[in-house]
């Protein structure tokens, strides 16, 4: 647990020393749900609908951007072979691994989404189920994207390829993270997308750190 | 010395499948005419036409057939992906990329004939429904793995990385499949039912059964040949291919 820690803590450490990094993907995010009013109109009534969706597709588009830097650099300084030596499980610091990409690239986009949602005109309710939304939807997206990182470490287009290995798998994060919002404006309630949410989030909290392990370790051979 | 019929192990080593695999081939190729030929006349000229939709139904028995197949395709490459990571052998990542490329050609297939299909029978070429949703994700599954192969270099990691992507999305199929269909009924409700298919009459599902047993025999033909052309290229330095009189001509 104290190696899970120290990960988590050096990570965050290198986050908060190349802050660019982190700030562009967070830009990103804001950029593109701004640009829709832009490109749609600004009726109230339509993006009150559609505020969701994009909030959410944008989420997704910027947890991915970071993606590619999530196992990159250890691989190219050889920190992550010592971690695949070290006398700890792999996928305890792949999890410590994926929870500082959480805490940097997701965790934010939870706090900055009902700032961008009264852009749409959503009510305060709607925003709160938001929050909760993304809250339980981003570390889904960190874990799932891990093992497409690690799939992808080294090759050349990566990033690229990242996107098209890692965009279909979110597909079911997106239809119940949005889903759920849209659930409550319509006065269905959110209650069952959320659990559904928070099921998926299980599972991948329990399989995803394994399966990118394996994968970190065929990219080491 | 092992007492069981066959060695199943044996054929796991690409020396002794390939000539295996050569023998296969042409039945398979014959199995896949000998379902193909019955399956066409009874989907042209035996099956009766639709009361509802005319003639134009008659593309049902390619498209059914290759929407099955490109969800089994997918299964069975997640198998052998499998086996692979568990024996680390490598025939089986061989099996799996060989596979790949067929199940992509169904999926899109798939899609291709739902379209032409879909514009006589709902006037659009596309509805978002659960079912064509699923299948198109499923398509850019197969899209992914080709795309992840092809990017790496190293034959045997391309294969390793391959099949974890295999089977994290056999994984996520169910769940892809079940979110689409809620999200599907919580948005449009039944403007569209596929479900709800008139009784079928018995030459339409036999023609259909027949497509797809000779669309299953194409494709374990078309693998075959594949993983032969992958034996031989990825083991062109050994002095057993070169000693291949094919090789050798």
């Amino acid at each position: 647990m104290s190696a899970l820690l120290a990960i988590v803590r050096r990570d965050l450490l290198l986050a908060a020393r190349r802050k660019s990094e982190v700030l562009t993907a967070l830009f990103f995010f804001m950029i593109v749900v701004s640009l829709f009013p832009l490109g749609i109109g600004p009726e109230a009534d339509m993006l009150r609908k559609i505020a969701p969706g994009i909030l959410w597709v944008a989420a997704l588009l910027s947890a991915m951007l970071s993606l590619n830097r999530m196992f990159a650099a250890d691989h190219q300084d050889g920190t992550l072979e010592q971690m695949a030596l070290s006398p700890t499980p792999l996928a305890l610091l792949v999890g410590g691994k994926v929870l500082a990409h959480w805490l940097v690239s997701g965790l934010p986009l939870v706090f900055l989404a009902p700032v961008l949602g009264i852009q749409f005109d959503l009510s305060a309710r709607a925003l709160g189920v938001l929050m909760i939304s993304l809250l339980l939807g981003t570390p889904l997206l960190s874990l799932i994207g891990a093992i497409g990182a690690a799939l992808t470490l080294g090759v050349r287009g990566g990033g690229v390829l990242l996107s098209l290995l890692v965009l279909p798998l979110y597909v079911p994060a997106l239809i119940f993270g949005a889903g759920a919002v849209e659930a409550d404006i319509s006065g269905l309630g959110a209650s069952g997308h959320l659990a559904l949410l928070g099921a998926q989030l299980a599972l991948a909290l329990f399989f995803a750190p394994w399966a990118a392990t394996a994968a970190l370790r065929i990219a080491l051979e | 010395m092992n007492n069981r019929l066959i060695n199943w192990f044996k054929f796991a080593s690409p020396q002794s499948f390939y000539p295996l695999a050569g023998k296969m081939l042409p039945w398979f190729v014959v199995l896949t005419v000998a379902f193909g030929l019955p399956a066409l006349w009874l989907g042209f000229f035996v099956a009766p036409t639709d009361a509802v939709q005319g003639e134009g139904y008659r593309i049902i028995f390619i498209h059914v057939a290759t929407s099955w197949m490109s969800m089994f395709v997918y299964c069975v490459m997640a198998f052998w992906a499998a086996i692979g990571i568990t024996y680390n052998t490598r025939l089986s990542g061989m099996l799996t990329a060989a596979l790949a490329p067929t199940g992509a050609l169904f999926a899109f297939l798939s899609l291709w004939t739902g379209a032409l299909w879909g514009k006589p029978m709902w006037g659009t070429w596309w509805v978002w429904d659960a079912r064509l949703t699923s299948e198109l994700i499923l398509f850019f599954l197969y899209l992914g793995y080709i795309a992840l192969t092809a990017a790496l270099d190293d034959p045997r990691r391309a294969d390793r990385a391959g099949g974890i992507l295999a089977l994290v999305g056999v994984v996520n199929v169910p769940v892809i499949y079940f979110s689409v269909k809620w999200w599907n009924t919580l948005h449009q409700g039944a403007s569209v039912s596929l479900t709800k298919s008139p009784t079928m009459a018995h030459t339409m599902l036999w023609g259909m059964l027949l497509m797809a047993l000779c669309l299953w025999m194409y494709t374990i033909a078309i693998a075959l040949y594949r993983v032969r052309a992958i034996i031989l290229e990825r083991e062109r330095h050994t002095t057993w291919v070169a000693d291949l009189p094919e090789v050798k001509a």
